[in-house]
């Protein structure tokens, strides 16, 4: 019996089993090549979307553990790619390989949603699940950062 | 005999059927070396449409080194165009019209900051003698500015677009002929330009090896023996056919022979391939797969077995001499002191984030690949060797990769996708899980090292033994563990001499980023510091008088990045440029104002390799738990005149650093032939809250630009454990650190 997905706000019907990992039912099924494959076991974040807001490890998350629980992708963090968290990591050019960044921002979109302003420690807390083996993590602080003023520059705008 | 690992290096990859890989060679050589360089031109490089939208082709993969930005920008910059106006689109392989496509040994932007300029300026010339032709004046009084070509005397001005087909159709100019630049007229070259695929990035289109989608796509997963090379002699095929969605159950042969020094690409490994609907589905089947391997004598080697045979071959007369000058046992025995260590380090793997994988189709007697390979000309002649296909019946595209860090220089997981896609009817996708990637890396080598050395009344160095065993056979060490003769502090001590034995090793082993020097940084720099303790002087300045102490010329004929051969120019350690950093990281740091308290240090240290300087401090403190926090790295490099992308280069000097701390906390160790790690839990990587400040630091120096991938990383190393040294007392001589006792925080 297909699987009713809310994939970024898009309905989506998937026909396989309950326990595939989302990971592989957005890369492979649903054709949304933005979240990546890096360990399989939750251990390096590269993989991480949101699902009803959080962020969860779509490699260790069964398709039919999703419910009616919206899914959010890197390709659907923003319509035209100008979240502030994009902005900034396009501003700062975080990425070396860029492998790990889709897992990184979706991680800091997280984060940022409910911790509007961050201060190291609330970074280190988050962000110590996402492995970036090309060592970007310096760049990626200060993007964070420049991501939360900026989006307080828009809220008091 | 060449002990020189990057001779081993050429000759096997020469051997493997493939061109030289002259990883290591310096420009001028490598152009007079086997197989002249194609005639580059600049219509092979640069597109322009009659709307004046311009493109440039990258030749060099991209596995996140700024590949895809550095070498156009050279070009942009002389053909004068505005960077904005520019589209980057990656070549596919083709070596006969760009040239060398291979992203390795730092050695882009050597090899590029020269042709790629004059690919640029040619073509900027083309477009003068369009113009000139069309408005019926000369050449030499028109000029460019920003695409356009402009003529002052009557006010003429147009835009490139205007020119294009005309202009490609002029005979290209002598690359030798044509006027480049005045650095200070730079308005692109020394300005950072974001990553050109960026955008594509933070917002998740498909960029990488692993993204790539071709229309009935199958997807494979490969089965190996836990055992190097180990042999399927039956298994459970035809059950495995039933399970749902696999549509291929294949049995590799493989082409590897175990024995005691395993070639650079030894040829395919053994085992089962499952072709399936979907990659989860390949997996899912392979769970059930059951097979009885025959392992084979690599199942005797045991990370024990391997130390234990190292501390009995440094105990024996060294097997061979690489380097030897003045009488060193002499002077050791006249020294007033001397100090006596033992170093070791381990194998560790490149987990690059993105896993090995390739996509292939064959088709109607052709082959068509998605290669992440950094050597892709060498993928493209094993294939065709492989399949038994010709070269010229392979189109090879090349895909951005999650990462090479040396591994990509190696094109195991290629052959093999073009293997399984030649069995099939459709095209597939072959992907290794983490654990595959772990379990069948090519591994740096580890290593150990007995050092002597000896220091006068007045605590200044008279002699230094160097005893490397390594692995490999009679005739060669295993690739990434062979040593340069002239590897740092050759040369300086007024006494030397550097030996090296092996044992065998039946292992894939290969370039970790700064092969070699990754680890020889680490031993020699640590050494220097415990020879500085011990003549109770600042470990800088017995640095500085050491380096300005020539004693010995560079004594190899052959060419060796590490520093030595030719007797002048880039490719040896110039001394002044080895002090330049150390006395620049010092000044940054307040090295000289530091504080001494217990619990907390700095340690200096610095080298050369891959034609670039590099020196580093790292401040440290050590907890009760000897949990070891990093807080401030100050790094300071000499990479000559120019830095072409500051942004890029900045952030791949703290990539240098990052990786460094990351290696010494990982080890690969083996149990009955059998690798222990798995993962990133136990191959572990360092994080956000592990991340120290990291402040870079340039000395421009009259030289050529050179790459910065490599020589980055080896300072880290040492800076860090010698600041151990400094905060605690303990010398740490045998890595990863919690094999001496410590670890990260």
């Amino acid at each position: 019996m297909p699987i009713k997905l809310n994939v970024n706000s898009m309905a989506a019907s998937v026909d396989v089993p309950l326990e595939m990992p989302l990971l592989w039912v957005l890369r492979d099924i649903l054709n949304l090549k933005g979240s990546k494959y890096g360990c399989g076991i939750g251990l390096c974040g590269a993989c991480t979307v949101l699902v009803g807001g959080r962020a969860v490890r779509s490699c260790m998350t069964k398709v039919g553990d999703i419910g009616g629980q919206p899914v959010t992708t890197i390709e659907g963090l923003s319509p035209d790619g100008l979240h502030p968290i994009q902005v900034a990591w396009e501003a700062l050019d975080v990425p070396q390989c860029g492998y790990c960044q889709a897992g990184q921002i979706m991680t800091a979109s997280a984060l940022l949603a409910h911790t509007p302003h961050p201060t190291d420690a609330d970074i280190d807390a988050a962000m110590s699940g996402n492995l970036c083996r090309c060592g970007t993590y310096t760049r990626i602080r200060q993007a964070i950062h420049e991501a939360a003023e900026a989006g307080a520059a828009t809220r008091h705008a | 005999m060449r002990m020189n690992r990057r001779s081993f290096l050429q000759l096997t990859a020469l051997a493997g059927g493939g061109f030289a890989l002259d990883l290591y060679r310096s420009p001028l050589s490598a152009a007079q070396g086997a197989g002249a360089p194609p005639d580059l031109t600049p219509q092979a490089f640069i597109h322009i449409a009659s709307d004046g939208a311009i493109t440039i082709m990258a030749r060099a993969s991209e596995s996140g080194q700024g590949m895809r930005n550095m070498l156009p920008m050279l070009i942009a910059e002389e053909l004068d165009v505005d960077w904005k106006d520019v589209r980057v689109e990656q070549a596919d392989l083709n070596e006969k019209i760009y040239g060398r496509q291979f992203s390795g040994g730092s050695h882009n932007t050597p090899q590029g900051w020269e042709p790629m300029r004059r690919v640029g300026a040619a073509g900027r010339q083309l477009l003068i003698t369009a113009a000139s032709q069309t408005w019926s004046v000369p050449g030499d009084e028109c000029t460019t500015q920003s695409g356009r070509v402009l003529h002052a005397a009557s006010g003429r001005s147009t835009g490139y677009g205007e020119l294009a087909a005309k202009a490609a159709a002029l005979p290209a100019p002598a690359l030798g002929s044509v006027k480049l630049k005045d650095p200070k007229d730079y308005r692109i070259i020394g300005h950072s330009q974001p990553g050109v695929d960026t955008p594509s990035i933070v917002t998740g289109k498909p960029l990488f090896g692993i993204d790539v989608e071709v229309p009935g796509m199958q997807y494979a997963a490969i089965e190996k023996a836990p055992v190097f090379a180990g042999k399927v002699k039956s298994a459970n095929v035809e059950m495995i056919k039933t399970l749902p969605g696999v549509r291929h159950v294949l049995v590799i042969d493989g082409g590897i022979t175990p024995a005691g020094y395993t070639p650079w690409e030894p040829g395919m490994e053994p085992g089962i391939a499952i072709v399936a609907d979907t990659w989860w589905q390949a997996q899912q089947a392979r769970k059930q797969l059951k097979v009885d391997w025959d392992l084979g004598p690599a199942i005797a080697q045991n990370t024990e077995g391997f130390r234990k045979r190292a501390e009995e071959l440094l105990q024996a007369p060294p097997a061979n001499t690489l380097r030897k000058y003045g009488d060193v046992d002499a002077a050791l025995k006249a020294s007033a002191k001397v100090v006596e260590a033992t170093y070791q380090y381990p194998f560790i793997a490149h987990v690059t984030l993105e896993p090995q994988g390739a996509t292939a189709h064959w088709k109607d007697g052709k082959l068509e690949m998605w290669s992440t390979s950094t050597l892709p000309g060498n993928g493209l002649s094993l294939v065709a060797k492989t399949l038994g296909i010709e070269e010229s019946d392979i189109t090879t595209h090349m895909v951005r990769s999650g990462g090479s860090f040396g591994r990509r220089l190696q094109n195991d997981y290629l052959v093999e996708a073009a293997w399984i896609a030649k069995r099939i009817d459709a095209p597939i996708k072959l992907l290794w899980s983490r654990e595959d990637d772990i379990a069948h890396d090519p591994f740096r080598p580890g290593g150990m090292v007995g050092l002597k050395g000896g220091l006068d009344a007045q605590g200044k160095l008279t002699a230094w033994r160097h005893h490397f065993v390594t692995y490999g056979d009679e005739k060669n060490a295993t690739s990434g563990g062979g040593i340069g003769q002239d590897t740092y502090p050759a040369g300086f001590p007024p006494a030397y001499a550097l030996y090296i034995s092996k044992q065998p090793l039946m292992l894939r082993t290969g370039a970790l980023r700064a092969p070699g020097d990754n680890a020889y940084c680490w031993v020699a720099q640590s050494f220097l510091d415990e020879l500085a303790v011990a003549a109770g002087r600042d470990p800088l300045d017995f640095q500085l008088e050491l380096l300005g102490n020539k004693q010995s010329p560079w004594s190899s004929s052959d060419h060796d990045a590490v520093g030595d051969h030719e007797p002048s120019g880039q490719e040896v350690l110039i001394p002044e440029r080895f002090k330049g950093v150390l006395e620049l990281v010092a000044e940054k740091s307040g090295w000289a104002k530091r504080n001494k308290e217990t619990g907390r240090g700095m340690g200096i240290a610095a080298w050369f390799c891959h034609l670039g300087y590099f020196a580093e401090v790292a401040d440290v403190s050590v907890d009760a738990q000897n949990k070891v926090t990093v807080h401030h790295v100050w790094a300071a490099g000499d990479v000559g005149s120019q830095i072409i992308n500051p942004a890029a280069a900045e952030s791949m000097a703290q990539g240098g650093v990052m990786e460094g701390l990351s290696h010494m906390a990982q080890e690969i160790t083996l149990a009955d032939g059998k690798i222990q790690q798995s993962n990133f839990h136990n191959h572990p990587l360092m994080r956000m809250r592990q991340t120290p400040k990291i402040e870079v630091f340039w000395r421009k120096t009259e030289y050529a630009p050179t790459g910065l991938g490599e020589p980055t990383l080896p300072p880290i190393l040492p800076a860090v454990t010698n600041a151990i040294f400094a905060a605690t007392g303990k010398r740490i001589r045998t890595l990863p650190l919690k094999q001496s006792g410590f670890g990260w925080a």
